[in-house]
């Protein structure tokens, strides 16, 4: 642990609070998910810190499950995307030919269509639950993973130790996972942060636009949606969501910086 | 033929393909996907029958490649098609939204793109000191958060706490120029805090890199004053990457006005889009979709075209 910043321990301290409280919420939320328990918009209390919800059900419990969805949402996604887009873009960059132009132009074709918009259009006519929310989140955002991947993968692939593996005779299989990805890691990792951020964002997007985890199921998207009424009237509590994502969107920031830096200053300060 | 006509011509053409490429996709994602349009639009109760019958009627029975060629042809025609949910023409309800939704987003470039550029010299400027570090922190800030977020937020703060402009962004035909600015005021600011960040960044990083130039040294050395070297000595050079960040971000500003519009209730296309998305209204969001898809692609390839244009190196080749 020695050498890290404080910066990057502060942001690696809040992002495994809120990975903790995502995985413990039943234990740690003081009421039920969804159990009405006060009146709508109780202002906060020694009872209920936050206040309580449109329906009146408390905030925080609310909070920390919509943590939950959002959080589990997101990860999934981003592993998706993750394995997906650096298998993809690394296979692309080793096989090179026709292989490596028609995966990257038909990425390129994808990335073309705003992600959101692309989502739009295939969830109206796909049924939303959790497992297709998954899919196209983590396929539409394979796509900047691609890009990433298939860059860091051509320049590996012309190193020195990339032919020397190739002229022992290794396939292709192993120069992707034995000798590309090890050394196309810290890039990734730094990268790995930023889309799940942005899958966060864009899970609460979908789930504020209606689209994305639906009720009763509490999430960070919807708290917004179904306490924007509130608003109007001076009741704060569709803002407590953005409180929560921004804390944990820049401590994520924080350590996605801190790798980078640290991948920089690796390399004599090339650059990632 | 001028080479650099040529490089232009080249990409148009490149343009137009993609363009057809993003309309099948589009296609692809609400007809061939194994989601069901017919049984989206009945619900899970429905009978065989009433979904065959279904089927019938929206001519989902007809080879894909017919129905994909007829939209096709129908839509470069500005033939849309009639909504499912309303019966209504759906070219009809586009163009008035459409309107709405180019001024809000025009509102927000006019005022994002100097005030970024600007933000984007001074923090050159006082490169690591307060504006600078001020600048880029309240920045970070405003991308952590998602769009509809940011936009109750300043809601929150300007109509219901301060009182100084409406909470519901609505616009009509009747309202005087001034009155329509009044009215999209708040989600025009949310935009612009939304694009500026990136803009601001990219600018900054552009002329900074300019900055290590020999030539940037010798005016220096000459005793300029800082801001005179960074305006008039840097800028210029870095004026193709800042030109295709803006360009850029003009084109998330059509996906960001999307989001917004719903939060502030504003008649655009983002809200009728969203609208019929949750009411399963294909023809609709398959229009909008490929407008939306469209203007993404239009902007990008301007921003291809400027910035070939904007080389010296390629505007008078040897």
């Amino acid at each position: 642990m020695k050498g890290i910043p404080i910066s990057a321990l502060l942001g690696l301290f809040f992002t495994v609070l809120y990975f903790l409280a995502a995985i413990l919420a039943p234990w740690i939320a003081p009421y039920g998910m969804s159990e009405i328990v006060g009146d709508v918009w109780e202002p906060a209390s020694t009872q209920f810190w936050l206040g309580t919800d449109n329906l009146g059900r408390d905030l925080l419990t609310r909070l920390i499950y919509g943590g939950r969805n959002t959080i589990f949402v997101a990860t999934m996604a981003t592993a998706l995307s993750f394995s997906l887009g650096a298998i993809l873009g690394f296979s692309a960059a080793v096989y090179g030919g026709w292989v490596d132009q028609v995966m990257a132009r038909l990425n390129d074709l994808v990335m073309s269509i705003p992600t959101l918009i692309f989502a739009l259009v295939v969830l109206s006519v796909m049924p939303v639950t959790l497992t297709v929310l998954i899919l196209v989140m983590g396929l539409l955002d394979s796509t900047r993973v691609f890009r990433l991947s298939r860059a860091v993968a051509v320049d590996i692939n012309v190193m020195d130790y990339v032919e020397a593996a190739r002229l022992r005779g290794e396939g292709q299989r192993w120069v992707i996972f034995r000798e590309i990805l090890p050394n196309a890691l810290s890039p990734l990792v730094a990268e790995l942060g930023l889309r799940f951020i942005f899958a966060i964002l864009f899970i609460s997007t979908l789930s504020f636009l209606g689209l994305g985890i639906q009720p009763p199921e509490a999430d960070w998207g919807g708290i917004v949606k179904e306490n924007r009424e509130g608003i109007v009237y001076g009741i704060p509590a569709a803002l407590w969501p953005a409180v929560a994502i921004v804390t944990l969107s820049i401590s994520v920031n924080l350590v996605a910086d801190w790798v980078l830096n640290r991948t920089t200053s690796l390399k004599g300060g090339r650059g990632a | 033929m001028h080479p650099i006509l040529k490089l232009v011509a080249q990409r148009l053409a490149l343009g137009c393909l993609l363009l057809l490429a993003a309309s099948v996709l589009i296609f692809i994602g609400t007809q061939i996907l194994p989601g069901d349009v017919a049984a989206a639009i009945l619900g899970q109760g429905a009978t065989e029958q009433a979904l065959a019958n279904m089927r019938a009627d929206l001519g989902l029975d007809r080879p894909a490649i017919t129905r994909y060629l007829e939209w096709l042809f129908n839509a470069l025609q500005g033939d849309f098609g009639v909504a499912l949910s309303n019966g209504r023409d759906i070219a009809e309800s586009i163009a008035g939204r459409m309107k709405n939704t180019i001024f809000l987003a025009s509102v927000a470039a006019v005022v994002s793109v100097p005030l970024s550029i600007f933000l984007g010299l001074l923090a050159v400027r006082y490169r690591d000191r307060w504006p600078d570090r001020l600048i880029s922190a309240v920045t970070l800030t405003s991308i952590s958060l998602p769009e509809f977020l940011l936009g109750y937020v300043i809601m929150f703060v300007f109509s219901v706490k301060l009182g100084w402009f409406n909470s519901v962004s609505n616009i009509n035909d009747g309202m005087s120029f001034g009155e329509k600015l009044g009215a999209v005021a708040l989600p025009a600011t949310v935009l612009t805090l939304v694009v500026l960040a990136h803009m601001m960044r990219m600018t900054r990083a552009a002329i900074l890199n300019v900055m290590q130039s020999a030539y940037v040294e010798t005016a220096e050395l000459k005793g300029l004053r800082r801001f005179t070297i960074i305006a008039r000595h840097a800028m210029p050079n870095a004026i193709a990457p800042i030109i295709n960040v803006v360009m850029l971000n003009l084109a998330y500003l059509v996906v960001g006005v999307v989001v917004i519009e719903v939060v502030f209730v504003y008649p655009g296309m983002g809200q009728y889009l969203v609208d019929h998305v949750s009411k399963r209204d294909v023809p609709v969001v398959q229009a909008s979709g490929l407008i939306f898809a469209t203007i993404y692609i239009g902007l990008n390839l301007l921003a291809d075209i400027i910035s070939i244009l904007s080389n010296p190196r390629l505007r008078h080749p040897k």
